[in-house]
């Protein structure tokens, strides 16, 4: 509708191509640095597509992520079945585990949304180990591939460019302006003729499908892989923080947050491994009283009183 | 009395319970083509409650209601829209996130009429036009006053295009210059022919608007007819001022 989301559109297409040069000029250590955040990246927007407009704060990003790492896994070390092949299984299985979910807390607002995803994330974690540990006589798998950290950094870098167009594309259309409504009043929607059920499952499976599909693509990194490791609910916390501290009015607002939160990340990890966990904390902190809309936020609020005094 | 006209909204033995209260018991009543109905009682006789069921809030615990001769009790809300009816609400209820414009276009987009893209855009436009707002479009609607929040909130419900209009209280709390403007807004939408059902206490307006009014207390019809003849009803009166004064 605006031609402004053209230039965007071209502005992110050119960037893309500079994120896919990084790999040929950067060192490993920063490959892996990039990986990382390439992968939240993904997470982080395809988070912000649902949780963003709807501002249904999900806490279920770990079990689409193990879900998809975890099905990878299995393929590829109990059946040898093709990394590609697998992947398309867990991504799907992901938007499927979703679109239930999604089904299922339907009638669910506000904190208990928030609760009932962090448990029920919780709950596959416990189910799925419980299985491994007493049905199929292990407790993880190992996986062998070619890949090189620049291969997953190019495969995630395609994933945020698909969740970007996609996202773009949602924005432009009657779904996208329906979740902005939804996330206003959802009273309202629903008396305005939207079937809102509906417009939450279908963004939610998105969601789901993409954040399946992250952990799928890395799992092979890894090596050797355990439920309790890739269904760990530190990763939903972590898309969360960041999605947040970047802000989720713009679509690329995520990737805001993602860049400075893991250098920080990093470092502290780094040189102070026992403060991650205040880090966290003090960054949520941060969002809270600072930051409600995110740095994003803040500085279109800023820009436009400076507008405003000016006029 | 029945409506002029052929009916196009029927509400036939309506009952609404929550858990042991009966809010709404044994409505029945019509609406005719282009007819404009007063739903009046005094507080708490169940008057937004009806009004929760005609838009789908709430699903009646007995009864039906049909448009058309089509079912609209038990559907859902966002079914009701699409079928043809438009609301507001007691209290005003804006999306604050959304500029003047987008709220409006959110009924065009949406509801009966379903436009997109530029017609979406026109019609908000008109819509805002029409209820003399249209200067303030791209404004935030925190930018409002109370009276203008009532606007947006009516061109929001007409840009969908309903066939029957619910106004719960559309002119409560306005001040007396501000009412006169509403009434005036009002009184225009019933000369374009719309059907509407209006819920409110404002005599004034009551008597100026309505071709007919039912009269509800503690949940059940008490009296129908032209606003002239219910509001000397004595039965109406000891509803509104108690036994003493009848």
């Amino acid at each position: 509708m605006r031609p402004s989301g053209y230039l965007e559109l071209l502005i992110v297409a050119v960037l893309v191509v500079l994120a896919a040069l990084f790999p040929l000029v950067g060192s490993n250590l920063h490959i892996g640095v990039g990986l990382d955040m390439m992968m939240f990246a993904a997470l982080a927007i395809s988070w912000a597509l649902f949780s963003g407009p709807t501002h249904y704060i999900s806490l279920a990003t770990a079990a689409f992520y193990g879900l998809g790492g975890l099905i990878v896994a299995m393929g590829m070390a109990d059946y040898e079945l093709p990394f590609w092949l697998m992947i398309a299984v867990a991504a799907l299985a992901g938007g499927v585990l979703a679109a239930l979910i999604g089904l299922a807390t339907l009638r669910l607002t506000g904190v208990y949304f928030v609760i009932f995803t962090l448990g029920l994330a919780e709950m596959i974690r416990n189910l799925v180990s419980w299985i491994q540990n007493n049905f199929l006589g292990s407790h993880g798998f190992l996986i062998f591939s070619d890949f090189r950290d620049q291969h997953y950094y190019w495969m995630l870098l395609a994933v945020v460019a698909v969740v970007y167009l996609l996202g773009w594309v949602i924005n432009r259309s009657r779904l996208g302006f329906a979740l902005r409504i939804i996330g206003n009043d959802e009273t309202v929607a629903r008396h305005v003729g939207i079937n809102t059920a509906m417009a939450k499952v279908i963004l939610f499976t998105t969601t789901g499908f993409f954040a399946a599909l992250v952990g799928a693509i890395v799992a092979p990194r890894w090596s050797y892989i355990e439920a309790n490791q890739v269904f760990s609910p530190h990763i939903s916390f972590l898309v969360v923080i960041m999605a947040l501290l970047g802000g989720t009015t713009r679509l690329w607002a995520p990737i805001v947050g993602v860049v400075p939160f893991l250098l920080i990340w990093n470092w502290i990890n780094g040189n102070l491994p026992n403060q991650s966990t205040l880090f966290i904390g003090v960054a949520f902190l941060l969002i809270v009283y600072v930051l409600p809309h995110g740095v994003v936020g803040r500085l279109e609020q800023l820009r436009s009183k400076i507008r405003e005094g000016r006029s | 009395m029945s409506p002029t006209g052929t009916p196009i909204l029927r509400v036939r033995g309506v009952t609404k319970r929550f858990g042991g209260l009966v809010a709404v018991n044994d409505m029945s009543f019509d609406v005719g083509n282009h007819e404009m109905v007063g739903v009046i009682g005094p507080n708490g006789s169940g008057k937004t409650t009806m009004m929760n069921m005609i838009s789908g809030v709430f699903r009646p615990s007995a009864g039906r209601i049909t448009m058309r001769g089509r079912r609209l009790s038990g559907m859902p809300a966002q079914n009701i829209a699409r079928v043809g009816v438009g609301r507001t609400f007691q209290l005003v209820r804006l999306l604050p996130g959304l500029t003047v414009l987008e709220n409006v276009m959110a009924g065009a987009v949406f509801g009966h009429s379903r436009r997109w893209g530029g017609d979406a855009v026109d019609i908000a436009h008109d819509m805002l036009d029409r209820v003399g707002l249209d200067a303030m479009a791209d404004a935030p609607v925190s930018a409002l006053t109370y009276i203008d929040q009532k606007r947006v909130e009516l061109a929001r419900a007409l840009a969908g295009e309903p066939e029957v209009l619910l106004l719960d209280e559309w002119l409560a709390g306005l001040n007396p210059t501000e009412l006169e403007t509403g009434i005036d807004l009002i009184h225009a939408l019933r000369d374009e022919g719309r059907t509407v059902i209006l819920v409110e206490h404002v005599m004034d307006a009551i008597r100026a608007l309505c071709d007919r009014c039912v009269v509800m207390s503690s949940g059940a019809k008490i009296a129908e007819g032209t606003p002239d003849e219910v509001l000397s009803d004595r039965e109406v009166i000891r509803a509104y001022l108690g036994d003493d004064d009848a």
